[in-house]
């Protein structure tokens, strides 16, 4: 009987056993980065809106503070989207003929609010509430990051459930002083920890990593 | 035909001995690989896959319908939250006992009984197996996301609940499904190199090649061989005992009457050693019948066979005595009522079918003409795959309907899906079964032919 396998196929056997570690390795392991990659979670992608709202130079140039549109965020689960009164407030006087804001102006005479487009998306199976992360001392930054430097907003974190619990389990970390809470330009002091320990102690913070906490 | 093949020989000749005389080499390989490489499948075979394919389209439908709509389809509810997935799940684990059970102990004790049967028997190990771990994983809400039960590096820090059975459960059943394929495949390997070299077909021939991974019988090879055989078959005999005892904590690890017993482990490895032995045995006799291995499946091995169903129906039976007994002893009013609930509650009769399917039906072995009585051995080997069934039908079941507050009663009934899916598992059990049957050499030619070898020295060595 002839032979049937080229003497190569030695050669391609342990390959394929060589291959069947460690290229199935290689693709767990692309698909777990790809996952954490801003191509699916989309964090740092800034979102188009109808009117091309910047954060930058409302925050930083202008120095509006986040309770300002944003005013039901101390006592809320949800931080509120301003109506259009709230831009027309100003820009009733300022820039009241741009034609970027044509569609504030629709939107403040037909009574149709503005369609933004929601940035931080949380699933419906989590509860999160603004009002106690905000009065226990987590700014706004935290987990918006830097809102004052975002011409169009974009969301900052994966906002994977690892991402929240890093918070929880040691609040310490991000915890700040309560006055600093809408402080866009705060950064942790070099004694972060030690602070952070103290304002835990002071506002009773707890390791709230229970499942119900968040999933109800 | 080789004209060295001898006639069948009758069941009366071969009633003493593993293999008749007269077989050569070349007799014993050439009547079992004919068996894959002829190109003629008999009636038998196509009837029989027929219906094992039908019921595994059965299995895919209840399956596709319960992804679409939920457990709900079931019938489970509470307080019986586990129901036929759970019950289904015992019975295929324990079926799959017998055949680590015949390949790896009996090798180690040097049970030459065990070579005609072991290949067949590791096969319905791996297809039970596969039945066996569908059920827990179809039995969660959203099967789609099993494998948060592994430990990896997820996005949600989970890490999986050690002190779950559930757990347990993943790894010991995920264990045993790689040790039993390996073992069964590193002892299917000298095989399918005489497959390759027996194929009269080029394609085929790739094929098993293949498989094969290069096997020539080398003299290294038969050594690394043996070596890595014992070490497997020395990984697999703890995981006979292991497996179904971390099943049996399943329910010991919760505090329902009925379950919360120290007795379970052992009690559940010899049951799953019964259902294992009865599917074996349900499984060789129309096997033998159709494809003429009477010759190899002898009626000593299912004398064997059924002395082992009647030594671990009776300690089957010692743990239904001993269920019973401490509960009395127990003086706990929730565990004497548990008792009494499965003995002359709403379900009592599945209870007592039970006994008589495990108890009662196994005596008859201890007569000799029973165990060497063919449609005895049928019959008897269907009771006890029924009877083991209900068993765990009575533990899951009967145990959760009535449990501490007579105000969370409810009776269970199983709704079409359960029933589907139950006997869909047995058609997707057939079809592989058959399919192995149809493809792979289903006695293990290289340990015949080392049986031949002896035989012959015996004969011929000086007394």
């Amino acid at each position: 009987m002839g032979q049937l396998f080229h003497p190569n196929a030695n050669a391609i056997a342990k390959i394929s056993i060589f291959g069947g570690v460690f290229i199935v390795a290689a693709l767990v392991w692309a698909a777990a980065e790809l996952y954490r990659s801003p191509y699916v979670t989309r964090a740092g992608d800034p979102i188009s809106q109808p009117v091309p709202f910047s954060h930058k130079h409302h925050v930083s140039d202008v120095g509006i503070d986040c309770r300002y549109c944003h005013a039901s965020v101390e006592r809320s689960s949800f931080a509120g989207i301003p109506p259009t009164k709230t831009c027309i407030g100003c820009h009733a006087i300022l820039w009241a003929d741009a034609p970027m804001l044509e569609p504030v102006r629709k939107s403040f005479q037909t009574g149709d609010p503005i369609r933004w487009k929601r940035v931080n998306y949380l699933p419906q199976f989590v509860f999160f509430n603004h009002s106690i992360h905000v009065n226990k001392g987590i700014g706004c930054t935290s987990c918006h990051g830097p809102v004052g430097e975002m011409p169009l907003t974009w969301q900052q974190e994966t906002l994977h459930m690892r991402w929240c619990l890093d918070c929880h389990e040691n609040p310490e970390k991000f915890v700040r002083p309560v006055e600093e809470v809408f402080n866009p330009h705060w950064k942790p002091p070099a004694n972060q920890l030690e602070q952070g320990r103290k304002l835990v102690k002071q506002h009773n913070i707890k390791k709230l990593n229970d499942c119900y906490t968040c999933h109800r | 035909m080789n004209p060295n093949v001898p006639n069948p020989s009758t069941d009366a000749a071969a009633s003493h001995s593993l293999l008749p005389r007269g077989h050569t080499y070349g007799s014993v390989t050439e009547k079992i690989s004919e068996v894959v490489l002829t190109t003629r499948t008999p009636w038998s075979w196509l009837f029989g896959f027929s219906v094992g394919f039908t019921l595994l389209m059965v299995l895919m439908m209840a399956v596709a319908w319960l992804f679409y709509r939920g457990v709900g389809i079931w019938g489970v509810q509470v307080p019986v939250g586990w129901g036929f997935a759970i019950v289904n799940f015992v019975w295929w684990i324990g079926i799959g006992h017998a055949g680590t059970l015949i390949s790896a102990i009996l090798l180690l004790f040097r049970q030459e009984w065990r070579t005609s049967i072991n290949r067949f028997a590791e096969a319905m190990t791996l297809f039970a197996v596969a039945c066996a771990a569908i059920f827990p994983l179809l039995h969660l809400g959203r099967p789609w996301v099993f494998y948060w039960l592994f430990p990896y590096p997820d996005t949600m820090r989970l890490w999986p609940q050690w002190r779950s059975p559930l757990v347990w459960d993943v790894f010991a059943v995920s264990t045993y499904a790689t040790v039993s394929f390996m073992f069964w495949y590193v002892g299917l390997l000298p095989d399918l190199g005489n497959m390759r070299d027996r194929a009269r077909n080029r394609f085929v021939r790739v094929l098993y090649g293949m498989m094969a991974m290069g096997w020539r019988g080398a003299a290294t090879h038969w050594h690394r061989y043996k070596i890595a055989y014992l070490l497997l078959a020395g990984l697999s005999t703890p995981l006979v005992l292991s497996v179904h005892s971390v099943v049996s904590m399943d329910f010991t690890i919760g505090i329902v009457p009925g379950w919360h017993s120290t007795i379970f482990p052992p009690y559940f490895v010899a049951g799953a050693i019964f259902s294992g032995f009865a599917m074996v045995m349900t499984l060789t006799i129309p096997v033998r019948k159709i494809y003429h291995l009477e010759e190899f499946f002898t009626i000593r091995h299912l004398d064997n066979m059924a002395k082992v169903l009647l030594a671990t129906g009776m300690m089957v039976s010692y743990g239904y005595l001993m269920e019973t007994f401490m509960a009395w002893y127990s003086h706990g009013k929730f565990e004497i009522y548990a008792v009494i609930n499965r003995a002359s509650g709403p379900y009592a009769v599945f209870f007592w079918a039970m006994i008589a399917c495990n108890v009662l039906a196994p005596q008859v072995f201890w007569f000799k003409k029973a165990r060497q009585h063919i449609p005895t051995l049928f019959v008897i080997s269907l009771v006890v795959n029924l009877g083991m069934w209900l068993e765990r039908f009575v533990i899951v079941i009967v145990s959760l309907h009535r449990d501490f507050m007579p105000s969370a009663w409810a009776m269970y009934y199983p709704t079409i899906w359960d029933w589907a899916t139950l006997f869909g598992s047995i058609g997707l059990f057939l079809t592989l079964m058959l399919l192995f049957i149809r493809f792979l050499p289903m006695i293990s030619m290289f340990e015949l032919r080392e049986q031949v070898a002896e035989q012959t020295e015996k004969k011929e060595a000086p007394r």
